[in-house]
């Protein structure tokens, strides 16, 4: 008997999943998987299109001969690169006429022409011109002709399903002069704008964690900047830094602060001079990493808020009796308290920041020195048109995406152990 | 009292309501008020002395007498050595040293001299600051964004500091960018697009979740562990790896440039993260309850509807409210996806807007201005469930 629940529990389960899984699957790892049949592959954007045999029909009265009238098939192959076999062509007429003379391709019976065109190689151009006349001397109703639309139809190879395979998007992805720079620009990003956003989180969580008016008003605007669709917040970003008519340099200039206006979104270097050492200071990458901190320190904000609010009263009234400071309390008690959740927050960050794509793609479109992996993926799939080869780097992603899940896994079973 | 202390006391004091004022002069000038420096030394130095005077005074008269004493003292002060400024403006001084002078009446000789009562203060002024900072910081760029959208181009580029909004204009020349933005631009019908797809999202997204989550809760079944972990793996791949494999295979089975295939790809990409905060929820429901409609002769779909649902209304519209978030403000597939006007959603519409050829840029901000409140509005009022449902499902981002 209970097996018997068992097994009913069990099909249930099966099938209160299967949609959900089948999903998934379909949208989410089966394209993982084809990432890497698509990364060994020599496509690009424009072989994607299907190539399809096209005719336009153009219908013309033959001249002192009304019972005649002459059809033109402009026929074309779609495709500058691919040929299409095994072209079928059919079309539909009024009752009335019936064609002249037609060559052996085609046949017509009851109204209907059927041909078959043969293959077409790639950019291929034919005319097809048929003469018919009407054979019950009613007048031929042009319009009648032209509502009619042709249908065609071909065999073509797609090339994704070919089995021709190459090494060449590898070997262009890591021999390119500029994928170290590439590799080193999304660590810098990812890292400091990881970090960034948590120093804010704490700071932002402490100053929260106490009592003053308007404290929870305080801390829904704090998450404004999480909440709002980026598309707006980076334009709104990118108006503020315009280095002429934008809010920022103005204000500056306004106070004396700067001289000149700086390119802040589009300027690679600048050199800052700190007790007499040149620094070069990668100007473009680090407003895009402030633009990144801004926007995603209220979440470390909201999970280390949570963590302090649950930090035990009692801790802090012992550390006031053995006459602790300001300074001693956060180091000794705080900061305990928060490290398990500033790890996992720094590793779940860092993967999301390797990945990001949108608020550089917005802000400098990968100029100017900010081109990350995710921005490369999009450049070389779109722009470039190499889908090969944007597939290549997407793989190098999550390469790079199982090591740090790897160590993240590893981190939170070592926690779980820990408690 | 130490001499250490009463020293960090004055400087940071004075410091503090110097960085106050400084923002309120910024404020100042961003409302088209030339105003071009910020008087330090001259108001720092004003600053210390006040505060050595608030020190000596102590407690020797009312606090709220000598504290309105000294408000007034400064802003008289900041009067006479800034010059043609509007009555507001001194206004403004007067309540921010109010407010600075109430802060700092607490600190009296007492006060300063127990021990780290210099590092108390510092936190304490540092804590204000920080709140001051941080709302200005944050609250600038959205303040900015419905300005601009007010504004015309020729008085952007007159004075690029100019926000203020002007009133007396009435309101169909203030909000003209809105009609243009609705009506030269199409923005109904993107708006219509993504709430058509993000609630659709929604909707899919929970009728898919809410029974694989119950499995995953309740149900014993053969791989159920692999299951649960194998959902946050996944949770964690991002958009940008999958954007090429369905590009490909959406342009060929045609499904670019409709809403239904970016319903699919939502539903997809949101459904882990649904299915684990929910499953998460249903396991803190007492089982008794279920097997008590066990009992009553419900199946499993019984139970679902009749016990668990209404049980769990809470996370489920959180649930519900991040999926609806994630959907409105997607971008990637958005602009992957959508290149005819005809099926753009509102993110994509902006970027469109942004790209084409030079849109003035208070449309742009009209645009933004339409995309970003309704979702701030949705967070305001339902800010619980939806920060419950960020803190759950905030792996992603």
């Amino acid at each position: 008997m209970s097996s018997k629940l068992a097994k009913i529990e069990k099909r249930t389960a099966y099938l209160l999943i299967l949609p959900s899984v089948l999903l998934v699957f379909s949208i989410i790892l089966f394209p993982i998987f084809s990432n890497i049949w698509i990364s060994f592959k020599n496509v690009e954007l424009k072989d994607l299109r299907i190539p399809e045999p096209r005719a336009k029909k153009l219908v013309k009265s033959i001249k002192d001969n009304p019972n005649q009238i002459k059809i033109i098939y402009k026929l074309r192959n779609s495709s500058l690169t691919q040929e299409i076999t095994n072209v079928k062509f059919k079309d539909k007429y009024p009752d009335n006429i019936e064609p002249i003379s037609l060559n052996n391709k085609c046949q017509f019976k009851s109204n209907l022409l059927k041909c078959e065109l043969g293959n077409w190689p790639k950019k291929y151009r034919e005319n097809l011109e048929i003469i018919f006349q009407n054979t019950n001397n009613q007048e031929i109703s042009k319009k009648e002709l032209k509502s009619y639309k042709p249908k065609l139809s071909g065999k073509s190879q797609n090339i994704l399903l070919t089995y021709e395979f190459t090494l060449n998007n590898f070997k262009k992805v890591i021999k390119d002069k500029a994928f170290i720079d590439l590799l080193s620009t999304t660590f810098y990003y990812t890292f400091f704008g990881t970090i960034g956003a948590i120093v804010f989180g704490i700071l932002a969580a402490q100053m929260v964690n106490q009592k003053f008016f308007g404290r929870t008003f305080m801390r829904s605007v704090l998450l404004f900047p999480y909440v709002a669709p980026v598309v707006a917040l980076a334009y709104t970003w990118e108006l503020l830094l315009d280095p002429t008519s934008g809010t920022l340099n103005n204000l500056l200039i306004n106070y004396q602060i700067i001289d000149g206006p700086i390119n802040l979104l589009g300027q690679k270097y600048v050199t800052l001079n700190i007790l007499g050492f040149d620094f070069k200071l990668r100007l473009a990458l680090t407003t895009v990493i402030i633009f990144e901190i801004w926007r995603y320190f209220p979440l470390a904000f909201l999970f280390i808020l949570a963590r302090l609010q649950a930090v035990p009263k009692e801790l802090y009234e012992a550390a006031d009796v053995d006459g602790a400071n300001p300074i001693q309390k956060f180091l000794n008690i705080t900061l305990p308290q928060i490290l398990a959740v500033i790890s996992i927050l720094f590793m779940i960050r860092f993967i999301w920041n390797f990945n990001k794509f949108e608020d550089i793609f917005l802000l400098t479109g990968g100029a100017s020195g900010t081109r990350t992996l995710p921005i490369n993926v999009y450049q070389q799939g779109f722009s470039i048109g190499d889908i090969g080869m944007g597939s290549a780097v997407s793989i190098v992603i999550v390469v790079f995406l199982l090591i740090f899940m790897f160590i993240y896994f590893k981190l939170l079973g070592k926690r779980a152990d820990e408690n | 009292m130490k001499i250490k202390n009463i020293l960090t006391y004055c400087f940071i004091s004075s410091l503090f309501l110097f960085s106050l004022i400084c923002i309120w002069k910024i404020l100042v000038t961003l409302q088209g008020i030339e105003l071009i420096n910020f008087n330090f030394n001259k108001l720092f130095i004003f600053g210390i002395i006040l505060c050595v005077i608030n020190l000596l005074i102590g407690k020797k008269f009312n606090l709220n007498i000598k504290l309105i004493i000294l408000a007034l003292l400064f802003s008289t002060f900041d009067y006479f050595i800034s010059i043609n400024l509007p009555i507001w403006y001194s206004f403004g001084i007067f309540l921010i040293s109010l407010f600075f002078f109430n802060t700092i009446k607490n600190y009296d000789k007492n006060f300063l001299s127990k021990n780290h009562s210099s590092q108390k203060l510092f936190f304490n002024f540092l804590t204000l600051f920080g709140i001051t900072l941080f709302s200005f910081v944050i609250l600038f760029p959205f303040y900015m964004m419905l300005v601009t959208s007010f504004k015309t181009q020729a008085l952007l580029l007159l004075n690029p500091l100019d926000f203020s909004i002007n009133f007396a204009q009435g309101l169909p020349e203030l909000f003209k960018s809105y009609f243009i933005v609705f009506k030269d631009y199409n923005f109904g019908r993107y708006m219509l697009t993504s709430t058509i797809v993000s609630l659709g999202t929604v909707i899919i997204t929970l009728i898919f979740a809410i029974p694989a989550a119950y499995a995953v809760a309740r149900l014993n079944f053969f791989g159920k562990n692999f299951l649960s972990t194998s959902i946050l793996i996944i949770y964690l791949f991002p958009a940008i790896v999958l954007v090429i494999p369905l590009y490909t295979i959406f342009s060929q089975l045609g499904l670019r440039n409709s809403i239904e295939g970016l319903l699919i790809v939502y539903t997809a990409t949101t459904l882990p993260v649904a299915i684990y905060m929910l499953q998460g929820y249903f396991k803190s429901i007492p089982k008794e309850l279920e097997e008590a409609g066990i009992i009553d002769g419900q199946n499993w779909l019984g139970i679902i509807f009749k016990i668990i649902l209404p049980l769990s209304l809470p996370a489920i519209s959180s649930v519900a409210l991040y999926v609806f978030m994630i959907a409105w403000n997607e971008f990637l597939f958005s602009l992957m996806f959508l290149d005819r006007p005809n099926t753009f959603t509102l993110s994509r519409a902006i970027q469109f807007l942004n790209v084409g050829a030079e849109t003035p840029r208070q449309y742009l901000m009209a645009g933004s201005v339409v995309v970003t409140l309704p979702i701030l509005i949705i967070f305001v009022y339902f800010e619980k469930y939806l920060v419950s449902g960020l803190t759950a499902g905030s792996v992603k981002g």
